[in-house]
């Protein structure tokens, strides 16, 4: 007999097995906790600064002269959504910060428009993490974060920051702007994570 | 492009219910980035987030953020310098 609530463990649809409290979508809702900002190629920059205080620059010719990867995966918002397969085009962080000199454990995720969310270094490496520039093989459309955003997809999606611009590498963790407002500091989707304490 | 992705103050006014005796959308507020007072049913609200998120129709800066969890809810009002309600 299962004495496991249902609620925590996955369910499956269709052999697809879902985080705990997701539920299936096929589009894309567009979430927006402010304007969206419209940033061009040509002004756009994405910066990595060191615990140090180096900072490293890429404009956008730099960033598409840097060898691509295709990636499809599935994405788990704290809203309750997941989309499954997704498809993206764009730059693994392993490749940006290969040349970055830094012993950092924590980053923070800076975003045109303001926007912050923190990230484990240990989450970025390693094949996890890429500056998507590309979705579904067209340009990311700025209400989905264009022209490039960060995708973390392992966790929930908040922490893929829409409009990136830079990462701040630090020794000690801060909290970005979901993270001091109740939501969970690291976001594991299979564990549920959704807010602070959880 | 025009931005249609808020909605005005008003659409604060039920959650903030919940937390505020008084009905706050017809306060006066300062925003803290910019120093812009205005009534907070002109904010910008955004409701298709993991919270609610006011800000200031002047800078776009948040004056308020609302997370309602299942059993508690956060209220930031670091962007607001005040808020100044009649009294009753
Ligand atoms: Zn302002």
């Amino acid at each position: 007999m299962g004495i496991v609530s249902p609620g925590f463990t996955g369910r499956r649809r269709g052999g697809t097995e879902l985080p705990p409290g997701q539920y299936l979508t096929r589009d894309f809702p567009v979430l927006s906790a402010g304007p969206t900002p419209h940033v061009l190629p040509e002004h756009w920059e994405f910066t990595v600064t060191s615990e140090t205080g180096e900072v490293y620059r890429w404009d956008w010719a730099a960033l598409m002269a840097l060898p691509a990867e295709e990636i499809t995966k599935d994405i788990h918002c704290v809203t309750r959504w997941s989309k499954l397969e997704t498809t993206w085009k764009g730059v693994s962080l392993d490749t940006l910060l290969a040349d970055v000199e830094t012993g950092a454990d924590y980053v923070m995720a800076h975003s045109y428009g303001g926007y912050t969310t923190n990230v484990p270094m240990d989450d970025l490496l390693d094949g996890q993490s890429w500056i998507a520039y590309e979705y579904d093989g067209e340009p990311l459309d700025p209400e989905h974060g264009g022209p490039a955003r960060l995708l973390v997809p392992h966790l929930y999606f908040w922490k893929s920051a829409k409009w990136v611009r830079g990462l701040v590498l630090s020794d000690t963790e801060d909290l970005g702007f979901w993270e001091t407002a109740g939501y969970h500091e690291y976001g594991d989707p299979w564990k549920e994570q959704r807010y602070a304490g959880d | 492009m025009s931005e249609t992705n808020y909605l005005d103050g008003n659409a604060a006014a039920g959650s903030l219910s919940e937390l505020f005796a008084v009905d706050l959308t017809s306060a006066i507020a300062q925003c803290n980035g910019c120093g812009r007072t205005s009534v907070f049913a002109e904010a910008h609200v955004f409701v298709d987030a993991p919270g609610m998120v006011a800000r200031c129709p002047g800078c776009d800066s948040v004056l308020l953020r609302v997370v309602t969890r299942p059993n508690d809810t956060y209220l930031d009002l670091r962007g607001l310098t005040y808020l100044r309600v009649p009294n009753s």
